[in-house]
């Protein structure tokens, strides 16, 4: 009592607590997709400082005689070895480096599922547009974070992907070969680029990120959270159970819960085993290089791109791997952008709490079906040759086939999800406005058989009829009142369109009346 | 109003109430109108009391096991040997400490949190109460009252009198970061030729790499990949990493009768030829090569060369043939680069010829 009165004198904290102590959260299992992503991000840290306190950031030569003896007396960098220090001479060390790893393959899977559920709800709509972007930064920060953690241990592997990212520099038109010498200091590999890297590894990016998570995790309680459509929700009102103490118990459980269950994981799976490659040469490489998963996308990017060069005027256009690189920026940055442009679509400038169920906005979900696919064509071309040897095939067919499907799948998928969406729209309206089959066979009067349907419970029809249902933008009449032509902007038009693509009737099924309902529920008693 | 605005305002938004208030239906009057939060269900644990003493003893029995596992995590620690190896079913060989340290520090982690959201699930007060959303945007009043202090504020400032302040202010606010670009300059130093040259040369005897001797012609055998690099290249070299990734080479044998180039038979000795060895793509090792048909293959990306056919790229991302070194063999008998490469080595770029 004391201790808090002191603090609230000098902090305000009862004021913050007030609202927030007992602040109500809803309940749902996708909710804690952002949490698992929160608990590997501080997993991350946690072991992340204790690897800092024994590894040494310099590419100096040094000859290697720890307890690992097969790579007794070989030359190395103080990266790689010290990387091995930590895995076989310092007791726990291994441990720390394996929880580290799989939590940041835990953290960017879970951002992308977490991402993708608010994508499907439209949880990203008015007033969250900003909380969106700020998690899609966290993600691209992420993704850099990993790749410059995955370098530094300097050895085989993590080389090769360093070499990588210097041919792909390389390739900027005009500036590469400067940003090149500009990033490592000089020439190839040199002897700054795991300095360097391990400063923005540990300290410029994690920090940003930290404040994004901060302000990320601070618009969520600002907005309050969203929440699934039901009995007695509302925009209006957010339903669900109180921060303290059941969250605290929840969430703070959840946190011990995602830590164990990665540190099970690092005494069962190992995971890149440095020790393995051998330290980083130049002029070696080990066969069936792979990066971690989550750039797999662009590596099927590089793989799959044909390698055009265009020559004119003493100079070289790398576009056979400048294409990919700017394509792999372009691929994220659409997905960062769909919340406004569907909001210029719609033109709505209402706040949205209420989830929408994904069958429920066809357009959005074929949509985010179509880029999850073409994230993951993207993938197996990265695979390309794993495929090719575990399936038998050639791996000159492989990459024809992703070359194909990069442009035809997506497309594919997006129609097919969006009539799947339809179907679903058409099953929900049969049921709201029929009710639930019972099994059970009736007779009508004139001798024909049908199954007898019970009507739903209110609270089993209140969430399939109280979604929002748009309907196509109409543009006003040619000619006003006056009998002046009106001019439509451009803008406008394409507005139109975009309207009538996405709420026309090719692209929903409209939502059941209560006049079809009475309709029915009086005419046919309930049945049919 | 815009148009814009008057449209969507106008005619394709669905009406607000359609999520319904939250206020009970009058029942068959609207069927589809919000029929409010169901009653809460009560679990075993609110009403019998003794399913309630069986939840606590649950959580704390994990809570216990929790501490056992710490306490196995720090006998582990030290009893264990850190070389020590075991065999596990399934995994294979480990290492002990690693094995023990993870499943005592797993458990005694996953134990706190399955006790805390079993506590939660069963002991907690599960039912679900509504709170109230505020409007995110401010009333009408508050913006026109912020906007009234800004216009104050910024008529005291007189930023919009005096031109001339905010003129220079703008100048010097835009000029200060130079000085932080400048300080970048010295990251490096200018390409310049570096990414042009190697240490190829004339008259530079080459060197096998797995032997460190100089190669004779004898020495390659045809079906064989040979990898080498120049003569005075050393491992103690300070910039031997640097003088590597570009001067890496590797030679074949072949009947002089299958080389399909006119340049690369000229630049042949007897049916070897030398090529460097850093893919043209993004600059890997290329290390396979398969004998019937001369082609090497670069295991990052799968660019494949033909070395009988001036190294042309047949498949894969690489967008040029790789560079091919001259050869001869000296007086002495040992094979040694006729000139240096005669293009650049390794991916392309801008300036690249
Ligand atoms: C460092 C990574 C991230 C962390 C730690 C994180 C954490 C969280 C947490 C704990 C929540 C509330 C619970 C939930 O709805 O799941 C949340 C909500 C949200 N996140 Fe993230 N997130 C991350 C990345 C992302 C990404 C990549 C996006 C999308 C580009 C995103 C967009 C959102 C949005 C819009 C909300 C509000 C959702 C709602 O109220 O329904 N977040 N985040
Ligand atoms: S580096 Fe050789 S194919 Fe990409």
């Amino acid at each position: 009592m004391k201790a808090a009165d002191w603090a609230d004198g000098r902090l305000g904290i009862y004021g913050l607590a007030k609202s927030n102590l007992r602040k109500i959260f809803p309940d749902h299992w996708s909710f804690m997709l952002g949490e698992i992503c929160l608990y590997s991000f501080i997993i991350i840290i946690l072991t992340g400082v204790y690897l800092t306190l024994f590894f040494q950031p310099s590419m100096a030569e040094t000859v290697y005689h720890g307890s690992y003896t097969p790579l007794n007396g070989i030359p190395m960098s103080e990266a790689y070895k010290s990387t091995l220090d930590i895995s076989f001479d310092v007791r726990g060390g291994l441990l720390i480096r394996q929880i580290h790893h799989w939590a940041a393959l835990v953290f960017i899977a879970g951002m992308f599922v977490h991402m993708f559920r608010v994508f499907f709800t439209g949880a990203f709509r008015k007033p969250r547009e900003i909380n969106w972007l700020f998690g899609f930064l966290l993600l691209v920060l992420g993704f850099f974070d990993g790749f410059l953690g995955y370098s530094l241990p300097d050895d085989l592997l993590s080389g090769t992907g360093v070499r990588f990212m210097e041919g792909a520099v390389l390739s900027t038109p005009v500036i590469g070969t400067y940003l090149v010498m500009f990033l490592y200091g000089g020439e190839f590999p040199g002897n700054d680029i795991i300095p360097r890297f391990f400063t923005i590894h540990v300290l410029l990016i994690p920090g940003i990120m930290l404040g994004l998570l901060a302000a990320h995790l601070i618009l969520v309680f600002y907005h309050k959270h969203t929440q699934y459509a039901g009995p007695g929700r509302s925009e209006k009102n957010v339903v669900g159970m109180p921060l303290m103490p059941v969250y605290m118990a929840k969430a703070g459980g959840f946190f011990f819960l995602v830590f164990g269950v990665i540190a099970a994981i690092s005494a069962i799976a190992t995971i890149n085993p440095i020790w393995q490659m051998g330290p980083y040469r130049p002029d070696q490489v080990s066969t069936g290089a792979q990066p971690d998963w989550y750039m797999g996308f662009a590596e099927g990017l590089i793989r799959a791109m044909p390698g055009w060069e265009i020559r004119f005027a003493g100079h070289t256009l790398v576009l056979g791997v400048f294409i990919p690189l700017a394509l792999f920026g372009l691929i994220l940055v659409v997905l960062a952008l769909y919340p406004f442009v569907e909001s210029w679509v719609t033109g709505d400038k209402r706040e949205h709490h209420i989830l929408d169920r994904p069958r429920n906005a066809p357009v959005r979900t074929a949509f985010g079906a179509a880029w999850i696919t073409l994230y993951l064509v993207c993938m197996l071309g990265g695979g390309n040759d794993i495929v090719a040897t575990h399936f038998h095939l050639s791996i000159n067919d492989v990459t024809w086939f992703v070359r194909i499907a990069f442009f035809v799948l997506p497309v594919v998928v997006f129609i097919v999800v969006k009539r799947w969406c339809m179907g679903l729209q058409r099953k929900d309206k049969a049921l709201a406005l029929h009710g639930r089959e019972s099994g059970n066979m009736v007779k009508l009067p004139h001798g024909e058989f049908t199954e007898a349907h019970i009507p739903l419970e209110p609270e089993q029809l209140y969430p399939l009829v109280s979604y929002d249902q748009q309907v196509p933008l109409k543009l006003p009449p040619a000619v006003d009142e006056n009998g002046v032509k009106r001019k439509v902007s451009l803008n406008t038009k394409m507005r139109a369109r975009m309207s009538a693509y996405y709420f026309g009737e090719k692209s929903q099924i409209p939502k059941p009346t209560v006049e079809e309902y009475k309709e029915i529920a009086s005419g046919h008693g309930g049945h049919h | 109003m815009s148009q814009d605005e008057e449209m969507s305002s106008a005619n394709n938004l669905p009406a607000e109430q359609d999520h319904g208030d939250g206020e009970l239906a009058v029942k068959g009057d609207n069927p589809f109108a919000d029929p409010g939060l169901p009653p809460h269900e009560h679990r075993r644990t609110d009403i019998d009391e003794k399913a309630a003493n069986r939840a606590e003893r649950q959580v704390a029995f994990l809570f216990l096991i929790s501490m056992l596992a710490t306490i196995g995590f720090i006998v582990s620690y030290y009893a264990i040997p850190k070389s020590q190896i075991v065999y596990i079913f399934l995994l294979g060989r480990v290492s002990a400490l690693n094995f023990s340290l993870g499943l005592t520090l797993g458990v005694a982690l996953f134990c706190i949190g399955a006790g805390a959201v079993q506590w939660a699930r069963t002991l907690m007060s599960d039912v679900e109460t509504p709170q109230e959303r505020h409007p995110i945007e401010a009333d009408k009043e508050t913006r026109e009252f912020v906007f009234e202090e800004f216009k104050a504020g910024a008529k005291d400032s007189a930023f919009g009198r005096r031109k001339l302040i905010r003129t220079t202010m703008f100048g010097a606010l835009a000029l200060v970061p130079l000085a932080g670009v400048v300080l970048l300059r010295d990251l490096g130093p200018l390409p310049g030729k570096k990414l042009m040259e190697t240490n190829w040369a004339a008259g530079k005897r080459i060197i096998n790499h797995n032997t460190g001797e100089p190669l004779k012609p004898s020495d390659i055998q045809v079906g064989s990949l040979t990898f080498a690099y120049p003569e005075g290249l050393s491992e103690e070299d300070e910039q031997f990493q640097e003088k590597i990734a570009k001067d890496a080479l590797m030679l074949i044998r072949m009947r002089p009768e299958d080389i399909k180039d006119k340049t690369e038979l000229d630049w042949s000795y007897e049916g070897i030829v030398a090529y460097s060895k850093i893919c043209t793509h993004v600059g890997c090792p290329i290390s396979l090569y398969e004998q019937q048909t001369h082609h090497v293959l670069c295991p990052c990306h799968q660019s494949t060369f033909d070395l009988s056919d001036g190294a042309k790229v047949i498949f894969g991302p690489a967008g040029h043939p790789l560079p091919q070194l001259k050869i001869h063999v000296g007086d002495d008998g040992f094979l040694a680069a006729s000139q240096g490469f005669q293009e650049p080595v390794g991916p392309s770029y801008w300036e690249r010829p």
